[in-house]
């Protein structure tokens, strides 16, 4: 990992190393991935009006 | 699009509707294992970076005519750190935005003198060859004049030289080149750090004049251009090696790719670019902190509706549509 | 037992009024609940829980760096090994603090009075940055060296440098360690509890319809 990192040029001005666009792309994939992955347990048992529990 | 007060008082008001369970204690157990877990294998696979520190031994013996050169310059005035200004020394007013010149008004607050600090003074302090102590010895007893027109002779007729000194046509230079050399062989035996960081102290945290003199030559400029650190190379996000560095200073090192940033001749933002840029990022950051009370921002969820996706569940089980 | 002390003797002693405080703005049942609003079903929630996990890989891997000093990864596998912990704790800490503030946002959830929340949220993003940014100086190596030589540009032109100075690694290092992990601990624990005081903001669409 010590060697020199391979870096992408988009344009003149913007270039970016390999492992911060992993990193970058890793939070949007994240993200994506957190919005839209159905979540456990909804409506199901376990809900209930609060003041209900006890 | 302003919220009516009706929905700010029902997002204001505690939580009567329907609940689900949810242990707290475990959830923060689970994330605890699970970072963990990540962090323990990205450390076993990828190790971290760590490229040895630079030395002025190592700049010396590497590139010895740089560090010659640098020497004279220190002693001419010209480096960079002799003409900085504040907060090292008076010889320049530093950067300024308009009618703003808060790097003068801090002050000189930790003063650098390049020629006494950088060089005279770490020379006296250790055991020199005859000709290094007598050409110190002239140039103390020398005028400020006198020693000014020797050394900017030197660095004058270097730099005609194109840097390479052993070519430096014929001038009256004094003690200056014995000086240059007796510098430089400090350098080599590896005890110029030293001198420099303690000062004459036992003890001494302050790396300043190291990291001045450093900068004022190509040793450490060289090794950052190869790792790709340099500002206008969008450095301020990178690292050395393979690894990931700073994404989150994006915005910040975005300016200093940015035309008339780029340029330092361009006045008055580009000769000025650090202060400009400072406010810049200033700017935005308040912007972001103010975000929830600023038009047009505020109600970007409110316009591109992820929430949506966010809140489906609900919004189904409660047959609640698209708000406007 | 406080309901046998008379009203006026309640209201004047600094010990009762924080108690009381304290009782009515974050009682236990909210500090450690085991119920949250049935609207609190997506994924994007777990992110700040994932944030303050790596805070503690951070805290733990850094304490052990402190003990060692920091000249001793450099010559030792193990310390090595505990600095990768670090490093690669704070990139994690990143990415799942920035998913956090995104989530956040597209959320809108400084709604209903939790402006100070969204407002703590990003001063500690930007302790977060300056805690990073005085780590990347004390590494004593390399990148730290080009660090405080570039970054002394920036706070000199605006006069931060005359009382700031990143070429001092004496100073640099107590900030770090000690200042920045103080500040951003204090920081952090404020946002959660008003995190925990004023519950998780309710959906966009939830208020009932009508009264505009």
């Amino acid at each position: 990992m010590n060697v020199p990192a391979t870096y992408i040029h988009f344009t003149s001005w913007l270039q970016i190393s390999v492992a911060n666009l992993i990193v970058i792309l890793v939070m949007i994939a994240l993200f994506t991935i957190a919005l839209l992955t159905p979540f456990p347990g909804s409506n199901t048992k376990g809900s209930h009006k609060s003041g209900d529990h006890k | 699009m302003k919220r009516s007060a009706q929905q700010e008082a029902f997002d204001s008001t505690p939580w009567a509707g329907r609940v689900r369970s949810y242990d707290i204690i475990k959830e923060g157990a689970i994330a605890i294992l699970i970072v963990s877990i990540l962090v323990i294998t990205f450390s076993l696979v990828f190790g971290s970076p760590d490229d040895k520190q630079l030395t002025f031994k190592g700049w010396a013996q590497t590139n010895p005519t740089n560090f010659y050169d640098t020497t004279v310059q220190e002693l001419a005035g010209t480096s960079g750190s002799a003409g900085y200004g504040p907060p090292y020394n008076h010889a320049s007013d530093g950067l300024n935005m308009g009618p703003f010149w808060l790097q003068k008004w801090a002050g000189v607050t930790h003063p650098v003198d390049s020629t006494n600090d950088l060089v005279i003074n770490p020379l006296s302090s250790t055991v020199l060859m005859p000709e290094v102590a007598t050409a110190l010895a002239a140039w103390k007893s020398a005028s400020t004049d006198q020693q000014l027109a020797w050394a900017t002779a030197y660095d004058t007729a270097i730099a005609a030289a194109d840097g390479d000194y052993t070519a430096a046509g014929p001038g009256d230079f004094g003690p200056v080149p014995a000086i240059a050399q007796g510098l430089t062989d400090v350098a080599k035996s590896g005890s110029l750090d030293g001198l420099l960081l303690s000062g004459g102290n036992f003890f001494s945290t302050d790396n300043t004049k190291q990291i001045l003199f450093f900068g004022d030559g190509t040793y450490l400029e060289d090794a950052a251009t190869a790792a790709n650190l340099q500002g206008n190379t969008w450095g301020m996000m990178n690292e050395t090696g393979r690894y990931p560095g700073q994404a989150w200073l994006w915005l910040y090192s975005l300016w200093y790719q940015i035309s008339p940033f780029t340029n330092e001749e361009s006045a008055p933002l580009g000769a000025n670019a650090d202060a400009y840029i400072m406010f810049v990022v200033l700017g935005l950051t308040g912007a972001l902190a103010l975000a929830p009370i600023i038009p047009g921002l505020r109600s970007i969820p409110r316009r591109i509706p992820l929430q949506r996706l966010i809140w489906k569940n609900y919004y189904r089980e409660e047959n609640i549509s698209r708000r406007k | 037992m406080s309901s046998e002390l008379d009203t006026k003797t309640e209201s004047t002693m600094w010990t009762a009024k924080l108690r009381n405080s304290w009782q009515r703005n974050l009682p236990i049942d909210k500090l450690l609940p085991d119920t949250q609003p049935a609207y609190v079903a997506s994924w994007i929630y777990i992110f700040g829980v994932l944030t303050i996990a790596a805070f503690g890989d951070i805290i733990v891997s850094g304490l052990i760096l402190s003990f060692a000093g920091p000249a001793w990864y450099h010559t030792s596998s193990l310390g090595l090994f505990v600095n990768s912990l670090h490093f690669w704790g704070v990139q994690l800490f990143f990415v799942f603090m920035v998913v956090h503030l995104w989530g956040k946002f597209w959320m809108a959830a400084w709604r209903g009075g939790r402006f100070r929340t969204w407002l703590t949220g990003i001063v500690a993003f930007l302790a977060s940055i300056g805690t990073a940014f005085t780590g990347y100086l004390i590494q004593t190596n390399f990148d730290s060296q080009w660090i405080a030589y570039e970054a002394k540009d920036g706070f000199n032109a605006v006069g931060i440098g005359a009382f700031f100075t990143p070429t001092n690694i004496g100073q640099i290092m107590l900030i770090h360690v000690a200042l920045l992990p103080l500040v951003l601990g204090v920081i952090t624990v404020w946002h959660v509890l008003l995190v925990r005081k004023n519950g998780v903001v309710p959906p966009m669409d939830a208020a009932p319809e009508g009264g505009n």
